[in-house]
């Protein structure tokens, strides 16, 4: 076996001595790891603000001063793009993928870390082009996180000269980026797993984490494309997607192009997208789940066999975000059929998630707090998607609260509820300190409760047919007083969510100094990211000898064993070996 | 999009029986000593990433055609583009870079030292000689904005062969710095990794610009 | 434990919601009533699951919580429930598939009988057109929108003269009898809801969609945008007025048909300058304004916006409103005006009259007035040329204290609340977002600096 070798090899790849190699352009995936989700939480700060002023706006219209319609739009735009592309696809691939894979899966680094490494910095420049669209003339695009043409690159719409180049170069340099980062997480697992670790061994993290970045590497090449396209259609005058049409009663040059095209390229990424956020969620959730519960993930090979379907399942049901474009009606049938079909194996991970608490030892730490929170939250959110995604109850909720409510549960709270779990688990191992609990149990108070303060109310506004992206309701005939009142409450509680983020934010700071020195392996968890023997790990992970697996990820309170867990790397005992006498 | 559905299908089918051939019905919990195979693929991590980086470009260029294909039936005014016969030269030419480059990797892993240089000049002028075609080909198809804009046939036409060709130009990159390491007197034995992967890249982009080819000549 | 508590606490509030909120479907107003029914069905089957998932996480947190000496059990897999739980669940969204599909079924399929109207969408109106009476409507393309031909019809069409055209956002329906959607858009994406019919459908440019559907309750329905459209798209309303049959074939006949916008002779100036000189007294002889006497500068106005205002202060959906004084003065006066052709002749006389730019009388933040302006801009123009196509008159070298006036009414409800005036409740809704007299006058500062004369000369071209 000559190419065992990347696994095989005792000594670690590449050796970093000066601080600006350690820590500026290092090459270590756990530096990296760490660079990658600083700027995203950055990024993703600047979309929280975002987002806060457009609450003030919708909540007291009359009150406050800060946005116009100009940029109330240019607020929701960027609010949705940073969200979604830069801060969860980022956070949770470029973040956790590059801490968890080599870690979980026992290698030194990832196999290509010079790659890994630029990816970091194609990453930051990507985000670099996009905020600067902030300072550009007419300032960033207004066009809606989806970027629709015609209306992204005509007068009428914020940000359609610069705005809207530099929103498009941006995500073509994020992809570039994306793609460098994913063929080293792809690589890695496929080939640089030690000893034992089959595939079948690997912890959910890492199997979530794998399907996103195969399902990211195919689809976002079809952002890559509309992104093309529309560039030329914005700056040379082609017609891919413009038709002929009467822009502020002036006629351009376009002719003959298909608005609905684009649509189709976007989704062919964007319903793949929701999954790259969701399968690393769905993963890492499991073994949080696990670990805190003391107990092996129920029906581990059903979970495996359930990302795998999602994932393959996700590239045939993107039109069910077009049933009102004016596509040919009768695809409604074909993606309506399939869009509901996906909820089952969804549903079965739902239900193994619950299972695997029954008869747990469950501890309510706070990353158990976070994982019991986004079963809530992502039943909700699932649930909801069932309307949505049913063609017939699509139609009169679609571009309606509903939808905001449905997707900001189901993508947004949902990880975002994993991300501060996971980041409150493996902060011991990353930084060799503990944080503050009590400070993380206000926290995980405040953003549960709250969040579903904020959008609870927003799906039974869509029901009664409130309208998405308005600057303004207005006086809209159909709208009792109450819908402005609840608008004003649903800021406040937004308002509360944002500054438990601060406190979120104190705590993971404050505690780098002040917070109690952290035992290697703080959970007693058994997979191999807590066995390294130094904490934090030090660089190339595994010290002299690279670990040896023998047994899955989650060997709980295995009968007979003297503690409540095995580790991954502990050799089998016959004492209590297990595998016999249980149903299969 | 359905033709893209099929291609993400396909590739899709490929990890399914990536799945199953790594035995992903084995139960984990029951604690038998895996023996020294774990399912880790045996090919080089740059193979596997090779191959991963051919099934991304798989993907756009299917997207792209797809777009071809999408607009092309959307609108009433259509116009074709007139394919310039020095395409059939350009197609030519890059067969014949390819099979220049499997001669390299050949002659390399042979340990034949000169027919390995003769066959990396080959590969290299004619890959040169493919691009130089190209442009070409633009100047014949449309020689100024004007057409681009006017038509979206040849709209595309530029963008599928200038994307094409900028896989191409990072391929070459990489045949590039092997070939300095080869004139640099580097051991045949370190080049054979390195060759084999370039020649499957050639043989690889020579199969999209078939397809390309092909869509363009009979859609 | 107050994890389990509060899961439980939540469904349990969750259900008062549901059932307390005063939010809810709109009474239908279309034969869709069965889109409702496949909602509530959907709620009943996924309600059913949010519960009994959730209120079993609760019981399970709560009983297998950590205790001194507690362990849990090893459990790998139960392939016999897996499955039970994986066929309940297909049966479940199989429940809820059926009658979707079932009734998706009939919404594809169009009725024989349905009659036949046309949605036309632009950056930020409504406008509509009927088939006339060979029941067939004439072709259509964006290239051919001009002032004068707004639908962009085709006057080569012998089947688009007789088509009816409605060039307001107001719609109205005979109740009861089926229709066919055609959508058609001028510019951009927009989307056709109207919430009380439930069925909604996007317009794109390039293409005409279509969905269909049955008035069934007469009464007035507002048309909302559901389709990011641009800046204005929040205040992209229209109205859809269901009547008995009778009523709207009295409506309908009273509207112009294509051929007849066709054959309107041209406006005459010459004519309309006799009919000026009544008006010099207040609004000058070259028409430059008198601010003493509250009268604005008309000098350089666009025609199509003169004509309308004459007609709103004819009919009083301007100037009618209390509080109004320079409105209702100006409303005796345009009583003057006898029909529409010597208001096209005097409007034509006014856009034509040049007068010097009029002195600044508002002071305000200029740079900040810009960044406001930006706003405006969208379907004033940059320079406050005015844009027909946007309904939205020239601002640049107009009588500055006058937009003050006017933005003051906008906001107050002095101007734009009259159910009639659709453009005024469309400036007014902008005009909200100025927030405050501040605001006002930094704009119109703005405003003063512009200078509209070359892009106007370059539309012309």
């Amino acid at each position: 076996m000559a190419y065992v070798a990347i696994a095989d090899r005792d000594a670690p790849i590449h050796d970093p001595h000066t601080f600006i190699e350690k820590y500026i352009w290092s090459q270590d995936h756990k530096v990296i790891a760490i660079q990658y989700s600083i700027v995203a939480i950055f990024v993703g700060l600047v979309a929280l603000v975002l987002s806060g002023l457009m609450r003030l706006q919708l909540g007291f219209p009359d009150s406050f001063h800060f946005v116009d319609p100009n940029q109330y739009y240019q607020f929701i735009t960027m609010h949705g793009m940073i969200m979604v592309i830069y801060l969860l696809t980022a956070l949770f691939l470029g973040g956790f993928g590059n801490f968890l894979i080599p870690l979980m899966c026992g290698s030194r680094d990832m196999v290509f870390p010079y790659m890994n490494m630029l990816s970091f910095w194609v990453y930051l420049l990507a985000v670099i082009v996009l905020l600067a669209s902030f300072f550009v003339q007419g300032g960033p695009t207004g066009a809606g996180w989806t970027l629709y043409p015609p209306q992204a690159v005509l007068p009428g719409t914020p940000g359609a000269g610069l705005g809207i180049i530099l929103m498009l170069v941006s995500l073509g340099i994020f992809i570039v980026a994306f793609t460098m980062g994913g063929l080293n997480y792809v690589t890695t697992v496929l080939q640089a797993r030690c000893r034992g670790m089959t595939l079948m061994r690997m912890p959910l993290s890492v199997w979530g984490i794998f399907v996103a970045t195969i399902l990211g590497l195919l689809a976002f090449p079809a952002l890559f494309v509309s992104a093309i396209m529309m560039t030329l259609d914005g700056t040379l005058g082609t017609s891919f997607f413009m038709p002929a049409l009467s822009s502020m009663g002036q006629a351009p040059e376009h002719d003959g192009g298909s608005p609905l095209l684009f649509q189709h390229l976007f989704w062919f990424f964007g319903h793949p997208e929701v999954y790259i956020v969701a399968l690393p969620a769905f993963g890492i959730v499991s073994d949080l789940l696990a670990t805190h519960a003391r107990k092996n993930i129920f029906g581990y090979r059903m979970m495996v066999w359930a990302i795998l379907a999602i994932g393959g399942l996700s590239f045939v049901v993107w039109a069910h975000h077009m049933y009102v474009s004016g596509m040919n009606p009768y695809f409604g049938f074909f993606f309506a059929t399939t869009t509901l079909i996906i909820a089952v194996p969804t549903a079965i991970k739902v239900y193994n998630w619950v299972l695997t608490l029954w008869k747990g030892d469950i501890h309510l730490t706070v990353p158990m707090l976070f994982a019991i929170g986004f079963i809530f939250t992502f039943v909700h959110g699932g649930l909801t998607g069932l309307f949505l995604g049913n063609v017939t109850v699509d139609l009169p909720l679609s571009d309606t609260y509903f939808v905001v409510g449905h997707f900001h549960m189901v993508m947004g709270v949902s990880p975002v509820l994993v991300v501060f779990g996971a980041i409150y688990h493996w902060y011991p191992k990353l930084t060799g300190r503990m944080w503050d609990d009590r400070l993380g149990r206000i926290h995980f108070w405040l953003t549960f409760l709250g969040t579903y303060a904020i959008y609870l109310p927003m799906h039974y506004l869509g029901i009664l047919g409130v309208p998405r992206r308005y600057y303004a309701l207005g006086e809209t005939e159909f709208l009792p007083q109450s819908v402005h009142t609840v608008n004003a409450a649903i800021t406040i509680a937004a308002l509360v969510v944002a500054a438990s983020v601060v406190i979120f934010l104190y705590n993971m700071i404050v505690s780098l100094w002040r917070g109690e020195k952290s035992p290697p392996n703080p959970w007693k968890a058994t997979t191999l990211e807590w066995q390294t023997p130094d904490t934090p790990a030090k660089h190339g992970n595994w010290g002299p000898r690279l670990p040896e697996v023998h047994r899955w990820a989650y060997d709980y309170s295995v009968p007979g064993a003297p503690d409540d867990f095995i580790p991954q790397n502990v050799p089998v005992d016959s004492r209590y070996a297990t595998g016999t006498g249980h149903h299969g | 999009m359905s033709n893209t559905a099929i291609v993400v299908a396909l590739l899709v089918g490929i990890a399914v029986w990536f799945a199953v051939a790594s035995r992903l019905t084995a139960k984990p919990w029951e604690n038998r000593e895996q023996k020294g195979d774990v399912g880790v693929l045996h090919m080089s991590p740059q193979r596997i990433g090779l191959w991963v980086f051919m099934a991304v470009v798989t993907s756009l260029f299917a997207l792209f055609l797809t777009a071809y294909s999408m607009r092309m039936h959307h609108s009433i005014g259509w116009c074709h583009l007139t394919i310039p016969n020095i395409l059939w030269v350009n197609t030519a030419i890059l067969l014949a870079a390819s099979v220049a480059l499997q001669l390299a990797a050949n002659a390399v892993s042979g340990g034949r030292r000169d027919a390995t240089r003769t066959a990396l000049v080959a590969a290299g002028t004619l890959s040169i000689g493919f691009l130089a075609g190209q442009v070409l080909a633009w100047r014949a198809v449309g020689p100024s904005l004007y057409f681009v804009q006017g038509s979206p046939a040849i709209a595309f036409f530029y963008v599928l062969t200038i994307v094409h060709g900028l896989h191409l130009l990072g391929g070459l990159a990489v045949l590039g710095r092997a070939s300095l390491r080869f004139a640099g007197g580097a051991e045949l034995v370190d080049l054979r990794q390195s060759l084999s992967l370039c020649a499957t890249y050639w043989h690889f982009l020579l199969l999209v610009w078939l397809a390309v080819f092909g869509v363009l000549l009979f859609l | 434990m107050a994890i389990a508590v509060v899961l439980v606490l939540l469904v349990i509030g969750s259900l008062i919601f549901h059932f307390a909120s005063p939010w809810w479907f709109t009474p239908i107003a279309s034969n869709w009533s069965t889109m409702d029914d496949t909602v509530i069905l959907t709620f009943w089957v996924t309600g059913v699951v949010f519960i009994a998932v959730n209120l079993f996480l609760a019981w399970v947190v709560w009983k297998y919580r950590h205790r001194k000496g507690h362990k849990a059990k090893y459990d790998p897999e139960n392939k016999k429930l897996e499955w039970w739980l994986t066929i309940v669940t297909s049966i479940g969204v199989a429940a809820m598939l059926a009658p979707g599909l079932f009734v998706w079924g009939k919404f594809v399929n169009v009725p024989e009988d349905a009659a036949i109207v046309e949605v036309v969408g632009q950056q930020w109106h409504w406008n509509f057109r009927f088939p006339g009476d060979d029941g067939e409507f004439g072709h259509s393309d964006a290239t051919l929108i001009t002032p004068e031909n707004p639908f962009g019809l085709d006057p080569d069409d012998p089947r688009g003269s007789d088509d009816v055209l409605v060039a307001s956002p107001e719609l109205r329906l005979p109740v009861d009898q089926p229709v066919k959607v055609l959508l058609r858009s001028k510019d951009v994406l927009h989307n056709f809801t109207v919430t009380q019919f439930r069925v909604k459908m996007d317009l794109v440019p390039g293409m005409i969609t279509h969905m269909w559907l049955t008035p069934t309750v007469p009464g007035s329905y507002e048309i909302l945008c559901e389709e990011l459209c641009g800046m204005g798209h929040f205040a992209m309303r229209g109205r859809v007025v269901v009547t008995p049959r009778e009523e709207f074939e009295t409506w309908l006949a009273a509207l112009p048909t294509f051929g007849a916008t066709q054959a309107l002779a041209a406006a005459d100036p010459a004519a309309g300058a006799g009919l000026y000189a009544v008006c010099t007294a207040c609004h000058g002889a070259s028409g430059e304004g008198n601010p003493a006497l509250n009268a604005p500068r008309l000098a350089g106005q666009q025609a199509w916006y003169i004509r309308r205002q004459l007609d709103a202060f004819r009919d009083g959906r301007r100037g009618a409103k209390e509080g109004d004084v320079y409105g209702a003065q100006m409303r005796a006066f345009a009583a003057m005006v006898q029909d529409d052709t010597s208001a096209r002749n005097l409007a034509a006389h006014l856009e034509g009259l040049a007068a010097p730019q009029p002195q600044a009388t508002v002071a305000g933040d200029v740079d900040r007035g810009r960044r406001l302006y930006a706003n405006c801009a969208n379907c004033h123009g940059h320079q406050g040329e005015g844009i027909w196509a946007l309904n939205a008159p020239r601002l640049a070298h107009m009588s500055d204290w006058y937009l003050v006036r006017q933005l003051q009414n906008f906001q107050h409800g002095v101007r734009g609340t009259d159910a009639g005036d659709y453009y005024g409740w469309q400036m007014a809704t902008f005009a909200d977002a100025l927030k405050d007299e501040r605001s006002i006058n930094d704009v119109v500062a703005y405003i003063n600096t512009l200078d509209p004369e070359p892009v106007r000369t370059a539309r012309k071209d």
